[in-house]
């Protein structure tokens, strides 16, 4: 197990002192919504509308960014060969490099998340839904990433690739996260929708990590 | 199984199967066009436009099918290693595409007079939309690899990944409210149906899938024929310098 | 031990029919032209690839779980290939730390470090060092991680002489312990009493 901790430590170190990917995402993140305004209007009935809808897409995008280099860096060096050499079941490194790069992208996300809902003028009653939705949906975002990531690692341009891959496998939780906020902000029962969320993660920690282990086997050879 | 894992063998026995195939699909379709179009009655509420559902309905059906089976024959490849496996998978994902994109434009035809719009953001239809890009993600994926082999079993991944959305779509209408009639062929206590609809729909269904199983083996075999050429291209190329 | 490997790369029978067998002491070196598969070798023995037919053996048993301990002894494979893996956002001294960790070794790496004469950059960030220095640091994991079987893709390449000597000297000891190493080369190593397998065109 402390294998498990030393490479999440280890991913944190190099995340923070790189720096640059997480500060990238949460840029693209403001940037992304500060567009919906200038695009759709200043009017707040309408942007209070398409407040979840928009953070919640914002925040697909800015997650699918930070994925190229998930694996890439590894495998370009050639540590990836090493680290499955060692004691670490490679669905466990897999598991290991998820949490360290949703601590260093998406976790950002969440807290950041509520700050841009007050520029969309969302409706208050959301915040504390749209936090715990979030904390529930980035990180599957991380996961099922991870398995787009390991697919196309081995291949050059893979950067496009990878949204044309992963998107469609997102939609399922864009749908429950939008509709969990939605639920909260006009007094609906927001429970059904989290409980979805939180099963949808429970899922996706094995076979996300099956998938991408088996991606990356093959992306190894 | 595995008596038809020689490229060598099932390149035989397609040959023999091909023009069965080929004359099935095209009886099939005709007779059952010309039920769908001159026999059926016109219902009772949508009047003729309820023909569209005769090649809808069979192509909706396809798309899943054909995934499931991409499905199977990708978990083949990677679980047993078959070694015609993934060239059926690869083979069927443009055939599977196209079924759903005529599934989504038939329907979209389909529900402009009878809903009042091209398109509507239904559970049906979205997630018959992410079957769609599921498709063109499988042929990307399988396209990107140099190695055809390995991009096969980079993508048989996928296709196993996706395949949760395939029984999503099935009950979509049953999960959700929807604008999307609901199930009234393959549900508990039997088609909802008359025979006289029910018919030209299944005959469309069977002329449909005789159509994959012609165009799947007309695609497996050249699929075949260029691995050939490729690695005695290669073997030639080697001997020379 | 293997026994008539055969290895098909992108479409390409590499080889075929290779056979060796290697005792613990033992070495192994492997030679050949270029694409001949040293490489693809070294990494079916490491484990990433799948031979496309034979079989490898070790005492018997097949190649399965390379890292887990069949006998109790200590049953791991290190493997120093082309690349480094070394992070440069990381110190020399963390980087072999991170390795000596994860490996669960609970060796301290000033030790490793100074025996393949970089103990002095422990604390430089690695982006400073030069490409014989990262290749050494990529050697130290070999005593930072102990294991039986060593396993060196062309482990001399922008090493000067007396580092050459050093690896020379650290591959005797290791076989001296009773470990076992199979090198692919070009430039000349001397190995004393090294097995010698050549890899040539398939006919």
């Amino acid at each position: 197990m402390t294998a498990f901790w030393c490479l999440v430590r280890r991913d944190l170190r190099l995340a923070f002192r790189r720096g640059g990917d997480s500060v990238n995402v949460m840029i693209f993140f403001l940037l992304t919504i500060t567009l919906f305004p200038f695009g759709v209007g200043p009017e707040q009935a309408i942007l209070m509308r398409i407040a979840p809808g928009v953070i919640w897409v914002a925040a697909l995008l800015a997650a699918m960014l930070s994925l190229d280099g998930l694996f890439r860096g590894d495998f370009d060096d050639g540590s990836l060969d090493l680290m499955i050499l060692g004691p670490l079941p490679l669905e466990m490194i897999v598991l290991a490099k998820c949490l360290a790069h949703w601590l260093a992208t998406g976790l950002p996300l969440v807290i950041v998340a509520p700050l841009l809902a007050v520029l969309l003028s969302m409706d208050g009653e959301g915040f504390t839904t749209l936090i715990g939705a979030m904390l529930l949906g980035t990180p599957i975002l991380s996961l099922v990433g991870a398995i787009g990531a390991g697919l196309t690692v081995s291949l050059r341009g893979g950067g496009v690739l990878i949204s044309l891959l992963v998107l469609p496998l997102y939609i399922p939780v864009l749908i429950f996260g939008v509709g969990a906020v939605d639920a909260a902000v006009y007094g609906l029962a927001a429970r059904p929708h989290i409980l979805i969320l939180g099963a949808m993660l429970i899922a996706a920690l094995p076979l996300c990590a099956w998938a991408s282990a088996a991606a990356l086997r093959l992306s190894v050879e | 199984m595995h008596r038809f894992a020689n490229p060598t063998r099932f390149m035989r026995y397609s040959a023999a199967v091909l023009p069965w195939a080929a004359w099935a699909t095209a009886v099939l379709i005709v007779i059952g066009l010309y039920l769908a179009l001159f026999v059926a009655p016109p219902d009772y509420q949508q009047g003729e436009s309820v023909r569209i559902m005769f090649v809808h309905v069979p192509a909706a059906w396809m798309a899943l099918f054909v995934y499931t089976g991409m499905a199977a024959a990708s978990a083949m490849a990677l679980i047993w290693k078959h070694p015609l496996s993934d060239i059926a998978a690869r083979a069927s994902a443009p055939i599977g595409a196209c079924f759903t994109v005529i599934a989504l434009a038939t329907g979209s035809l389909w529900g402009k007079p009878m809903w009042g719009a091209w398109w509507v953001w239904d559970a049906r239809l979205t997630s018959m939309l992410v079957l769609l890009f599921l498709y063109l993600g499988y042929m990307a994926l399988a396209d990107a690899f140099d190695d055809p082999a390995r991009g096969a079993k980079a993508a048989a991944i996928l296709a196993l990944v996706g395949f949760v959305n395939v029984p999503i779509i099935k009950f979509s209408v049953d999960w959700w409210n929807t604008l999307h009639q609901p199930a009234s062929v393959i549900k508990m206590g039997g088609p909802a149906i008359h025979l006289s609809m029910l018919a030209p729909l299944l005959i469309m269904v069977a002329g449909f899938t005789a159509y994959y199983i012609a165009v799947l083996i007309m695609r497996m075999r050249t699929e075949i024929i260029t691995a050939k050429l490729r690695s005695l291209q290669m073997s030639r190329s080697e001997r020379q310098s | 031990m293997a026994r008539g490997l055969a290895c098909v790369r992108g479409g390409r029978r590499v080889f075929d029919s290779v056979d060796f067998a290697v005792a613990p002491g033992g070495a192994l070196l492997l030679h050949g032209a270029n694409g001949s598969g040293k490489t693809s070798l070294l990494r079916i023995v490491a484990g990433f690839l799948d031979p496309a037919g034979g079989e490898l053996t070790w005492n018997g048993r097949p190649f399965e779980d390379e890292d887990h301990d069949p006998d109790g002894a200590s049953f791991g494979i290190a493997y120093v290939g082309h690349l480094d893996a070394v992070k440069r956002a990381l110190s020399v001294a963390e980087n072999l730390t991170f390795w000596a960790d994860y490996y669960g070794s609970g060796v301290t790496v000033a030790g490793a470090l100074d025996r393949l004469g970089i103990g002095h950059l422990a604390s430089l960030p690695a982006r400073f060092l030069s490409a014989g220095q990262r290749r050494r640091l990529g050697l130290a994991r070999l005593l930072a991680a102990p294991a039986s079987l060593w396993l060196l893709d062309e482990p001399t390449v922008t090493l000067d002489e007396d580092s050459i000597a050093i690896v020379e000297a650290l591959i005797a000891e290791h076989r001296a312990d009773g470990g076992m190493v199979m090198v692919a080369t070009h430039a000349g190593m001397s190995l004393p009493e090294a097995g010698i397998l050549t890899l040539g065109a398939a006919s």
